[in-house]
């Protein structure tokens, strides 16, 4: 029997078949590629900044679960001070505080300012998280309350004093985005609501909008920008707006922050209200967050011992 | 008659030989162990994508840098930060060839110790990397295990001297698969 032409092609084309199945042409292929794409993973953005504060104020960041945050935040004094004040050196005031990740999403804070003796606690919980690949979106959101406590002795203690005079309470929204490895931005519209104020003039409740940002200079330094913008007709006319720039520089275990900065404020209510140093004339402070964390809870897959291989 | 008994076994050795050496797995385990004097850091990634050529012996694994689990996020952050800089290296590939696979049959259950070599890419630098490893065959799977260290200043990943003491630049590379027949 004699194979007709059609025949012959069919033949050859299963000869081909043979040789590429064989793997002689398979030398220099891409094995992995042979594999069907898989859709891109979801992957969250992390480290838009690099601590969980821009410098004074709340940043995009969060501790991670199990993670507790010990937080010291220092202002010394004014340089214009002088040589007499060391240039603000002599004085010192300071929030020492503890930060605990309940979850990648949600934190809770204490802190203990040395400034009017004020007590302050806040919950922060990450709404949207900045994503990569399928259904996630560009930019993060990040909701914060907290409450203050002014711990100082009553001015005048023959008036009746409510213990709800000593509060105050603040709502803070964070809306950002980590553009790039180098560049993160947020804005920190925020309320403070003050329970007593110092004259009838005075409004319980003040609006501020922030803004904050982040400029890597390379793997280990950074340069924070942080502006708070109260609106007008709220505060004495002697406050001022609370400007802080400084430096993330990372040593392999802790982050140090060092800046400048017009306020002494240490929480949003006193760094919101209570501010009133003016670059200008030299009200500016030297200061320094440090922080050291704990790793209370590890991550499931550690959990256990591991039972080698 | 006699061509087209020869065009069957044509067509059914092509078609079976393309099922058949090939084998693929999408969860592939890479664990990697840095044990200095004062911290043992170690990581795992259970994504680790590999295909495997059952006839040449060539294989290719690759894993995302942004898969690794950590015990400390402070650890995470650091590895992806400072050292691996995962948002521009994202994945590390591993391209080799077992040279002694002449010696395995995968289609008898057993185990096979096994040579390979090959071009490991990490943080963007490509080096040459040799080791032993076992290939075990049960019922039609194969199970591949190796591990082989690695010196991570190889690879341009800079250890500063205040962590000398806690991250080791000869890092151990662990890898467990389970693979299946594409």
């Amino acid at each position: 029997m004699r194979c007709t032409i059609k025949c012959k092609v069919v033949f050859l084309l299963l000869a081909l078949l043979q040789l590429f199945s064989t793997g002689i042409v398979s030398a220099q292929e891409d094995l992995l590629s042979l594999l069907p794409a898989e859709p891109e993973k979801k992957q969250f953005v992390k480290n838009a900044f690099k601590a969980t504060r821009v410098i004074t104020g709340q940043s995009l960041e969060q501790v991670a679960a199990g993670v507790l945050d010990f937080r010291i935040l220092h202002r010394f004094g004014a340089v214009n001070g002088g040589l007499e004040e060391a240039f603000g050196l002599d004085n010192a005031t300071m929030r020492l505080g503890l930060d605990y990740g309940i979850t990648d999403r949600l934190m809770v804070g204490i802190g203990r300012s040395t400034n009017k003796k004020e007590l302050d606690g806040f919950v922060k919980y990450r709404l949207i998280w900045q994503g990569t690949g399928k259904g996630s979106l560009p930019f993060s959101m990040i909701l914060i309350s907290g409450i203050t406590k002014v711990g100082t002795p009553w001015p005048d203690e023959t008036r009746k004093n409510y213990y709800s005079s000593r509060l105050a309470f603040y709502h803070q929204a964070l809306i950002g985005r980590k553009f790039s490895e180098v560049f993160s931005l947020q804005f920190m519209p925020t309320v403070v609501h003050r329970n007593l104020v110092q004259s009838v003039e005075d409004e319980h409740d003040i609006y501020a909008l922030g803004i904050g940002t982040r400029l890597k200079l390379s793997r280990r330094v950074a340069i924070n920008l942080e502006y708070f913008y109260l609106l007008p007709d709220q505060l004495p006319s002697s406050n001022t707006n609370p400007l802080s720039i400084g430096f993330d520089i990372e040593t392999g275990g802790h982050v140090f922050q060092l800046h400048l900065t017009n306020s002494l404020g240490l929480n949003e209510r006193s760094l919101l209200t209570d501010t009133n140093g003016s670059w200008g004339k030299g009200d500016i402070h030297f200061g320094f967050n440090i922080s050291r964390v704990f790793t209370l809870s590890k991550p499931k897959s550690f959990r256990k011992p591991e039972t080698g291989n | 008659m006699r061509t087209k008994i020869i065009m069957t076994i044509l067509a059914l050795s092509a078609f079976s030989s393309f099922g058949q050496t090939r084998y693929f797995t999408r969860n592939g385990k890479i664990t990697f162990l840095s044990d200095a004097p004062l911290e043992k850091i170690s990581a795992l990634n259970s994504q680790g994508t590999s295909v495997f050529d059952g006839k040449t012996g060539q294989f290719e694994f690759a894993v995302l840098m942004k898969a690794f689990e950590f015990e400390k996020a402070l650890m995470m952050e650091h590895f992806h930060e400072n050292y691996a800089e995962s948002d521009k290296y994202p994945k590390s590939v591993f391209k080799g060839t077992i040279t002694d696979m002449a010696a395995v049959n995968l289609a008898k259950d057993g185990s096979y110790p096994v040579n390979y070599k090959g071009t490991l890419n990490l943080h963007g630098i490509s080096n040459e990397v040799t080791g032993k490893g076992t290939l075990s065959v049960k019922s039609g799977k194969v199970v591949a295990h190796s591990d082989f260290v690695i010196q991570i200043s190889d690879y341009k990943i800079e250890i500063p001297a205040l962590v000398k003491d806690k991250v080791s630049n000869s890092v151990k590379i662990t890898v467990d698969a389970v693979y299946d027949k594409m």
